[in-house]
């Protein structure tokens, strides 16, 4: 520590670092990859916290409150901060028949912040408090942040545990396909010979297969009866199936370069055993290298969830997903009717977008010395 | 040079009867055949169909028999060219796939020459101005068509050409065209119908490729032969045109082979998106009514195509890098 307050110059506290050190100095520099981090970190917030943001029941089901538009928030009240909601009443167009939704005035809500709305649970315990609720009346019949779908169903809340959803099976499904990379990237890298020959045709093949109608055809076999916590596993593990490849290919490609390394041979000659090698020597080097691969997959895996429950054929409701609430918006006629059906997107590209820049950041970091 | 093609080819056979294994288990998976969901769509509609009735239904399409022989059936007929029957539309699965399964084609394959004809002028480009205006504006567009998957984009188009043009775009021809002969008149119909789908599809593979491209350009111009070119004279187009893009070409042409399949690949959910007459809409029909040759024969033909598409992008690419065609 002392050394460090010293402020040293420029090269010598560069060759003093240790290689995380490095890729965190040279992770700094990148600014798009930092604010990428940021979202990302804030979109795992949310989907830890999604029954805590919502504020009405995501399965509560009112066709009378069907396709209604957004109904913002009033923020003041007499030039005092009262944040408050208009009531709403549901009347018929005389002329075309169609439903409208009238603001009526006369109707306040006052808003409270950390009230109390829907039971939830977390870790066994039983909760009711949101960030968001209101007073005198359920928030399922008077707020409308986001509008509702055509089951009356508000869309915020349904988003915020879309996003749980959509961004968990990413997750996991990256943690799978990781799994299987590297054990077969591995195993392909250290190995060589007939086994790399073998796996690398494996791959090739799998590769070379369009995704998205295999993942249509296992999706579609997923039985009907099966559980939205079966469906949900299901998938993941379809997804993976077909996502290892390019992790693999990674890791060969990293242990195959590294075999050839100066201090490899030199850690051979010293009598190192092969498994100090390749964990003591090997792993925190491609390590990094790994990470940045990870993350950037899992963008893909996101969009592979979504482009397959889109299609009716991944989750299915009651499950909620960004996919899921984007099959309400399937067709021009629908998003004429209600545009803001199609607001789940913003969250996938700026999710999308965010993970992309953090990975490319992240990589590019990862070789510090490039 | 020939073992090379040799070992590409019979790695392309063993990739088909892959596929070929894969579809007939897709297929198989779910509970049930087809007779079953038929046999509950008669019983929704009022009139169901005997014990006896339905088990000869199953002998007539040999759906009684263990799985090996009906996947070894299956094969023999697809050999002879004979797809089967699509159950649910009672004609022969080669009638309705047939147009389609050409228009799925003609929709990659522009997606994929755009692609390259966009990626190429921008990735130079990129490349030789590094953190100019237009580089920067381009890396922007370039995040972008990453990040939004292409149903999305799909969709968001639309409703703008809805809302704001009050046009509908889709379809890959007008309908005086739909359903006529073809002609002059409907081949340029076509042309016309083909670029916002190109175009859709094709801004991914465009965004990865550029930035492929300017990466794999931005090492080449630093290499000493390139100040050599300059130290003799060469004018500054020559200097970038004749070595360092061509030498950037090489692992440009290697990703065409992946990016085949995941052209077709998105081509089928754009195509339900935008109703493009392919096989994308089909699939998911035979899929959910469970009509086992259609749907095989889609999964099978799509695979069959890319195979061919990754050997064929192989064979450019041996074509244009000299290391493979020496090394084989």
């Amino acid at each position: 520590m002392a050394i460090q307050t010293q402020q040293p110059d420029a090269e010598e506290r560069i060759s003093l670092a240790t290689q995380w050190q490095l890729i965190w100095w040279r992770f700094r520099k990148h600014t798009l990859a930092q604010i990428g981090a940021v979202i990302v970190i804030l979109f795992y917030l949310v989907a830890l916290l999604a029954d805590f943001l919502a504020y009405s029941d995501p399965t509560y089901v009112e066709a009378q409150r069907s396709l209604l538009p957004p109904h913002g928030i009033q923020w003041f009240d007499d030039g005092k901060f009262a944040p408050f909601v208009y009531g709403l009443k549901g009347t018929r167009d005389p002329v075309t028949f169609k439903r409208v939704y009238v603001t009526d005035t006369s109707q306040k809500y006052p808003l409270r912040f950390f009230g109390k709305g829907f039971e939830w649970k977390f870790l066994g315990f039983k909760f009711d408090r949101h960030l968001l609720a209101v007073e005198g009346a359920p928030a399922e019949e008077v707020l409308f942040l986001l509008g509702t779908d055509s089951l009356g169903r508000d869309l915020w809340s349904r988003l915020m545990y879309a996003t749980r959803t959509s961004l968990t099976i990413g997750l996991l499904g990256v943690t799978l396909s990781l799994f299987l990379g590297i054990l077969l990237g591995g195993i392909s890298g250290y190995y060589g010979g007939p086994l790399d020959t073998f796996i690398q045709r494996v791959i090739e093949v799998i590769r070379s297969i369009p995704t998205i109608p295999l993942w249509m055809g296992l999706g579609a076999a997923l039985p009907r009866e099966w559980s939205v916590t079966q469906v949900y596993f299901a998938i993941t593990v379809i997804l993976s199936l077909i996502g290892w490849t390019e992790l693999a290919r990674v890791v060969r490609g990293r242990f195959l370069s590294l075999r050839e390394e100066d201090y490899i041979t030199a850690a051979e000659l010293a009598g190192c055993s092969q498994l100090r090698i390749i964990f003591r020597h090997m792993v925190p080097s491609f390590l990094s290298h790994i990470i940045a691969a990870t993350t950037l997959a899992i963008p893909a895996m996101i969009i592979s969830e979504t482009a397959l429950s889109f299609l009716g054929l991944g989750l299915r409701p009651p499950a909620v997903s960004w996919g899921v609430l984007l099959q309400d918006a399937q067709n021009v006629q629908s998003l004429a009717i209600s545009p803001w059906l199609v607001i789940p997107t913003i969250p996938v590209i700026v999710v999308i977008l965010s993970l992309n820049f953090l990975g490319d950041g992240l990589r590019d970091a990862a070789d510090p010395y490039g | 040079m020939l073992s090379y093609i040799l070992r590409r080819f019979l790695l392309a056979i063993v990739t088909v009867w892959a596929i070929t294994v894969l579809a007939f288990v897709i297929i198989q998976l779910p509970p049930g055949d087809f007779v079953t969901i038929y046999i509950n769509a008669l019983q929704s509609s009022g009139s169901p169909i005997s014990y006896g009735q339905a088990e000869a239904m199953r002998a007539q399409y040999g759906l009684d028999q263990p799985m090996y022989i009906q996947y070894l059936k299956w094969m023999g007929m697809m050999l002879q060219g004979d797809f089967g029957m699509a159950l649910a539309w009672n004609k022969p699965v080669k009638e309705i796939i047939g147009d389609r399964l050409t228009l799925t084609m003609v929709v990659s394959i522009a997606a994929i020459l755009l692609t390259w004809t966009v990626a190429l002028p921008i990735g130079i480009y990129s490349a030789v101005r590094q953190y100019s205006l237009g580089d920067y504006v381009f890396t922007f567009i370039g995040f972008i068509g990453i990040a939004v998957p292409n149903f999305m984009l799909a969709l968001i188009l639309m409703y703008v050409g809805y809302k704001y043009f009050n046009m509908s775009i889709g379809g890959l021809f007008s309908p005086q065209y739909a359903e006529a002969p073809w002609s002059l008149a409907k081949v340029l119909d076509l042309l016309q119908h083909l670029i916002l789908p190109a175009l859709i599809l094709g801004l991914a593979g465009t965004a990865q490729l550029i930035r492929i491209m300017r990466a794999n350009l931005l090492d080449e111009l630093r290499k000493p032969y390139v100040v050599t070119a300059r130290a003799k004279g060469l004018s500054e187009t020559r200097v970038i045109l004749k070595y360092p893009v061509r030498a950037a070409l090489n692992p440009f042409a290697s990703t065409i082979g992946y990016y085949f399949p995941y052209v077709v690949s998105g081509s089928i959910v754009v195509s339900l998106v935008l109703s493009l007459p392919t096989v994308g809409p089909l699939l998911l029909t035979a899929l959910v009514a469970q009509d086992m040759f259609l749907a095989g024969t889609i999964v099978l033909m799509l695979g069959v195509m890319t195979v061919i598409g990754t050997f064929v992008s192989d064979l450019i690419l041996m074509w244009i890098d000299p290391r493979i065609r020496m090394e084989g």
